[in-house]
């Protein structure tokens, strides 16, 4: 019971959020001037007519990161449960180990990557 | 009744410190700027040393045109910076400012629920960024992503970190647990989450998402007036939380000299001081480089962070 009134709440700011957005919105809505023109209404460039399509062709040189990242960030869901309970009564030094064991995979991993390259931006 | 008087006043709180605190640090980075730079910064709007400055400039945002290009993905570019503002006033409600319950709401799994929340925010960057169509708002907003995901996890750790210490991840818990050496045993840990958290707000040095000499400002490029403004406050909202989570976190939250009936007087204090820091880093460092940035967190923090990771097991094992 306490623990969905706690989320309760939560969800309860999330909607104070969205109506003070609603309200902003709106009353912007009728505060300001609406004069739109073709020039206006151009992508900006610098100032001089846009060159080309809108979206630009752009190289993602990170998508490498993007795969450290997911494996990082399992290791962190591992992570957080485990933080609250290692020292308890019964756990102690081994599940210390354990987790050392794992993060060192993750480590040599990274170190893998440096030493390819991977963390080069260019 | 009475509960629901009390939900309802908490509701009001945070939103109140979510309206005024983010003004409170703007118009401080307007002064502290100002004099680190020697000048005057904005003096007039409202008498006293310009006090009214950014109440003006909200009213000047306001009224302002609000206009979406012809070419951008409308609903998308719309709804951006709300995406990226209401996460903060989300996060808000879990922080603890004093002792015996003086926060918003005790949330069981704090710490985990603020960084989850914290990180939908630069959704709207993206958001903002792929929906303008602009070619400086899409370089920007995959800056930021590529930022976002570097510095998440060494601020993930350095969190972890912190709820080994405490054995807990409730916010209020681990405030409680906090002893005084713990900034110290926490320091790596500390300064690897506050930069992390500086360089996921996208503030300088770590500002190359909007750097405004090469992409204008980035996936905010195309946006005016009440939008434009949105933005701006979810930038400051997000130095608030940053600089609270870290109070909480690292330094103590409401424990200091004296701290009986007036605890949350340490904390607002402790939070101001970091909120400080802030400014003064910007006015201090040129911009990190986006090939230097991206090597700083993953070859310098994360190494930290799991060092830090290591040592705090070790002690508390050792002192169990």
């Amino acid at each position: 019971m306490d623990y969905f009134h706690g989320y309760s709440v939560v969800g309860l700011v999330a909607v104070v959020g969205v109506l003070f957005v609603s309200v902003a919105f709106a009353s912007g809505r009728l505060l300001r001037p609406v004069v739109p023109t073709p020039e206006k209404m151009l992508t900006y460039e610098c100032g001089v007519d846009p060159v080309g399509g809108d979206w630009a062709h752009t190289q993602i040189r990170y998508y490498v990161y993007a795969f450290l990242y997911v494996i990082f960030a399992v290791d962190a869901i591992f992570l957080f449960p485990w933080a609250t309970v290692f020292d308890a009564p019964g756990f102690g030094a081994t599940t210390l180990v354990e987790m050392f064991v794992f993060i060192g995979f993750l480590a040599v991993g990274l170190l893998y990557a440096w030493k390819k390259g991977v963390l080069e931006w260019t | 009744m009475n509960d629901a008087l009390d939900v309802v006043l908490r509701l009001v709180a945070v939103l109140v410190v979510f309206l005024v605190f983010p003004l409170l640090v703007g118009q401080t980075e307007h002064k502290v700027m100002a004099h680190m730079q020697g000048r005057l910064g904005p003096m007039y709007a409202g008498g006293f040393h310009g006090w009214a400055q950014l109440v003006a400039d909200g009213v000047k945002f306001a009224q302002k045109e609000d206009i979406v290009p012809a070419d951008a993905d409308r609903r998308v570019f719309q709804l951006a910076p709300a995406v990226a503002l209401l996460p903060y006033l989300l996060v808000l409600i879990a922080i603890p400012v004093g002792p015996r319950g003086f926060v918003g709401e005790t949330v069981d799994a704090g710490l985990i629920f603020v960084l989850a929340v914290m990180g939908i925010g630069v959704l709207g960057s993206l958001m903002a960024g792929w929906a303008s169509a602009n070619k400086f708002s899409l370089l920007g907003g995959l800056r930021t992503a590529a930022q976002l995901m570097a510095y998440e996890l060494p601020m993930l750790l350095a969190a972890a970190s912190v709820a080994m210490a405490a054995g807990t991840l409730s916010l209020p818990g681990i405030v409680a647990g906090y002893h005084w050496w713990w900034t110290l045993w926490q320091l790596v840990g500390g300064l690897v989450f506050f930069t992390a958290g500086l360089a996921e707000l996208q503030r300088p040095p770590f500002d190359m998402p909007v750097a405004d000499s090469e992409i204008i400002f980035g996936a905010y490029t195309e946006y005016t007036g009440l939008r434009f403004a949105l933005f701006l406050l979810a930038e400051y909202a997000g130095i608030v939380v940053l600089c609270a989570l870290t109070t909480v976190l690292f330094l103590g939250g409401w424990h200091g000299p004296w701290s009986g009936s007036a605890g949350w007087v340490w904390t607002l204090l402790k939070t101001a001081v970091l909120a400080f820091v802030v400014i003064w880093l910007r006015v201090s460092y040129p911009r990190l480089r986006e090939d230097q940035l991206q090597k700083l967190a993953w070859t310098v923090l994360i190494p930290l962070a799991l060092a830090q990771i290591a040592l705090t097991g070790v002690v508390k094992v050792v002192t169990s």
